[in-house]
């Protein structure tokens, strides 16, 4: 038996990093999200990489879960993406979550919670006190996940127009 | 969105429930703390039997415990135990059976309803017991801070 299917929660917790993204973490990052969505998306990610790895880093965060525990097959068990943003829509300075993912088979193990507590104290630090996401009304698994850590309806409403109409 | 009573109870009843899960509370108990008859509150315990999210203890010092999972039971799957929430006020599906008006009223209305349906299933009774947590936290800062 593997020792992933015996580890946990609270084990996992002691086995993960969470840290700043290097670029030997972009292929599992890929990965992942590819596993997850279906969809392989490197120009995208390396274009992520390069604006929010490398530039403006005091206002821009791209995180990673590293497994340090070698007998997990993946060392990445997820990521999450976000930056400061100030004055669109008349918004005063806000953290904004655009991407985020857990790997499948390490969910409910608190991995995507530290993601969560990272970086918002890395928006915490960068001197702003709400922090936004955005997320499709059927993905029940993200909006759960986000409602669970405080997360609710803020002061914006998205809209859009099918423009094929 | 007006929850119906026993909706509103049954979400009372199962967070009272979650909040120690040890813990075996009577129908009068929570009855009392939220002003309801153990009578319509009894009625509404039993359904919460039946789908599995609370466990009656019989006997001295019995009551009902929960038997749920916190984490997975949401808003919406408790509701859906006492109302209809499949359809709203607009139930058409074809836009050629209603005026132009009503259609165009109807999305409107549905898009209200999918956004509620959204939000009611996507809280969970764990997510409710945080909430609860947070918000007297806050109350605790703020007399701190006016003290």
């Amino acid at each position: 038996m593997d020792k992933q299917a015996h580890t946990s929660g609270s084990d996992l917790n002691q086995q993960i990093s969470i840290r700043r993204v290097a670029s030997g973490d972009l292929s599992f990052v890929m990965a992942l999200d590819e596993s997850v969505t279906g969809l392989a998306k490197p120009d995208y990610w390396q274009d992520i990489f390069s604006r929010y790895a490398k530039r403006r880093t005091q206002e821009r965060f791209f995180l990673v879960a590293e497994n340090t525990n070698q007998d997990f097959a993946a060392p990445i068990l997820g990521y999450i993406v976000g930056e400061v943003r100030a004055w669109e829509f008349g918004s005063e300075p806000s953290g904004w979550v655009f991407a985020f993912s857990v790997d499948p088979d390490m969910r409910e193990r608190g991995v995507g919670e530290q993601l969560f507590e990272a970086i918002s104290e890395k928006f915490r630090g960068a001197g702003v006190s709400s922090m936004r996401t955005m997320v499709e009304r059927k993905n029940q698994l993200h909006m759960a996940f986000f409602r669970s850590e405080g997360m609710a309806a803020g002061p914006y409403i998205q809209l859009e127009k099918n423009l094929d109409e | 969105m007006k929850l119906q009573k026993s909706s509103r109870l049954a979400i009372f009843a199962l967070i009272e429930l979650a909040s120690d899960p040890k813990a075996q509370v009577s129908v009068s108990e929570i009855g009392d703390k939220y002003g309801v008859s153990s009578h319509h509150l009894a009625k509404v315990m039993h359904t919460l039997g039946r789908a599995g999210l609370v466990r009656s203890i019989r006997g001295v010092g019995g009551g009902y415990s929960f038997s749920g999972n916190e984490k997975r039971t949401t808003l919406l799957d408790v509701i859906m135990l006492f109302e209809d929430t499949s359809t709203g006020d607009c139930a058409v599906e074809n836009p050629a059976d209603v005026t132009a008006a009503e259609w165009a009223l109807c999305q409107v209305v549905n898009e209200i309803d999918e956004i509620a349906q959204a939000t009611l299933g996507a809280i969970t009774i764990s997510t409710m017991l945080k909430q609860i947590e947070r918000n007297k936290k806050t109350a605790k800062r703020a007399k701190a801070l006016s003290a």
